[in-house]
């Protein structure tokens, strides 16, 4: 017998497992391999866009339909504290070269996050309706707070 | 060894992320920025075993992993055991000459859950820890069985409402204290042992670099703010966990080879431990007038434990 383990949206695949053997034997568990050639140089030098993801890296998978709120940016009053990049938990923050490029909408849940931890004012990420168009959204951004007097 | 930049956020975000997105964790968790952290915080090849718990299954849901570093799934009592017997196996291939690339700098990293390391997998840590492996093992500590319906653990806190130790007419939720995992693994005499928490991204980073460094087990706890479970918005994650550390609930400190004791963070007001308290929907039942003793009691013990640890500090033993 095979060791076919499993069905999914790829067709049958055959993962790892040889032949099934007895009880005793060790048996290969399933491994996932996150890219589609074995890596040569370390992972943490490469860039993710120039990674070679395989289909089974979570990068190439999205959870966008788990949003109903939707965090929009403006660039024009970000200071690149990085403060978003640091507490997303989802690694939807694009950070490049010390500056804030945008989100990954593919990876977002929306859980605003990164809108309470903005330290700009006003601030610089927002959250809006999953509808609302990014234009539409910058043209409704609120005005700078005045400080309150005490 | 090759460690991040972490002079400032900006140097930080340099840092080339191998922890994907599009895992299944609940949104605004903190488990995946404290494993963000700390795979950012090294360029090294990790070597990581994760328990079973919330990390675990969000990440690696078939089809899908979200780690572009080895890493392997293992029972829920026994990923500190894997990490050692990797890091065992590592050595004695480099020993005897048999590796690809020997000089290649590697790092052995254990994650579990509280569940995972304050009770079920308590026995094997503490061996992980006593056979002196160089493996740093992180404990994500969410205070309850988050990934199976929120069921009370030995980190569960005081009052706290669970689905097992409920709050009702009799009972005003958890009786039992907190197990306090750090001193534990001290008295074990690992050479770094510290408790962080993500909102001080660079007090965390600078623990988890240090851990890392050291050669030996190293055990460090995090506080990992568990919307679903602690009942509050997802937004609020760092809110939360800031209310954690300012209150003194969760102290940030690190005891250096089981003697000396660092605190490493004081907050400027210290708040009172009510307000954190207030903002979580697992404490609600004890703002009754006929629990109010409760909260009173939480903040004679917060303030008694933030007392010995600075005595402690003075002391240096």
């Amino acid at each position: 017998m095979k060791g076919v383990l499993a069905t999914d949206r790829r067709g049958i695949r055959e993962l790892g497992a040889e032949e099934l053997v007895g009880w005793d034997e060790v048996t290969q568990g399933v491994i996932l391999e996150s890219f589609e050639v074995p890596m040569e140089e370390n992972v943490a030098h490469i860039r993710p866009e120039e990674r070679p993801y395989s289909d089974f890296s979570s990068y190439t998978a999205t959870v966008a339909s788990w949003r109903v709120i939707k965090p929009v940016y403006n660039r024009d009053i970000c200071i690149d504290c990085q403060n978003c990049w640091v507490w997303c938990p989802d690694t939807s923050i694009i950070s490049r070269d010390k500056q804030m490029l945008g989100i990954d909408y593919d990876h977002c849940k929306g859980c605003g996050v990164c809108v309470e931890v903005c330290p700009t004012n006003p601030k610089s990420l927002l959250m809006f309706s999953e509808a609302e168009e990014p234009e539409a959204a910058l043209a409704k951004w609120p005005e700078k707070k005045k400080k309150e007097k005490k | 060894m090759a460690l991040t930049s972490i002079k400032n956020l900006k140097e930080f975000s340099t840092a080339n992320e191998r922890f994907e997105g599009a895992h299944l964790l609940c949104p605004g968790c903190a488990h995946s920025m404290i494993v963000r952290e700390l795979m950012n915080a090294t360029d090294d090849n990790l070597v990581i075993a994760s328990a079973t718990g919330c990390l675990e299954v969000c990440t690696a849901v078939y089809p899908y992993t979200s780690w572009d570093t080895s890493w392997i799934h293992i029972g829920f009592e026994n990923a500190a055991t894997a990490a050692a017997g990797a890091e065992a196996m590592y050595k004695a291939r480099k020993r005897k000459g048999t590796l690809k690339d020997p000089d290649a700098p590697v790092k052995f990293v254990a994650f579990g859950g509280d569940g995972a390391t304050y009770d079920i997998g308590f026995q094997w840590l503490s061996g992980m820890i006593e056979r002196g492996h160089d493996v740093t093992y992180i404990c994500l500590d969410n205070e309850n069985y988050a990934n199976t319906g929120g069921q009370r653990s030995s980190a569960t806190p005081v009052g706290a409402h669970t689905s097992t130790a409920q709050a009702g007419r009799v009972s005003y939720g958890k009786k039992q204290k907190k197990k306090d995992i750090v001193a534990i693994m001290a008295a074990h005499g690992a050479p770094y042992v510290a408790q962080l928490a993500p909102n001080k991204w660079k007090i965390m980073a600078k623990g988890f670099q240090k851990a890392l460094e050291t050669e030996g087990p190293c055990f460090i706890n995090t506080v990992s703010a568990c919307t679903t479970e602690w009942k509050f918005n997802p937004k609020d994650t760092i809110n939360i966990t800031d209310l954690a550390t300012d209150s003194l609930m969760f102290p940030i400190y690190e005891i250096i080879d089981g003697r000396q004791l660092n605190i490493l963070y004081r907050p400027k007001n210290v708040i009172p431990v009510e307000e954190y308290l207030a903002a979580q929907g697992r404490y609600k039942h004890l703002f009754k007038p006929e629990n109010r003793h409760v909260i009173d009691m939480i903040q004679k013990e917060v303030n008694e434990r933030w007392e010995y640890l600075q005595r402690r500090e003075e002391a240096g033993v």
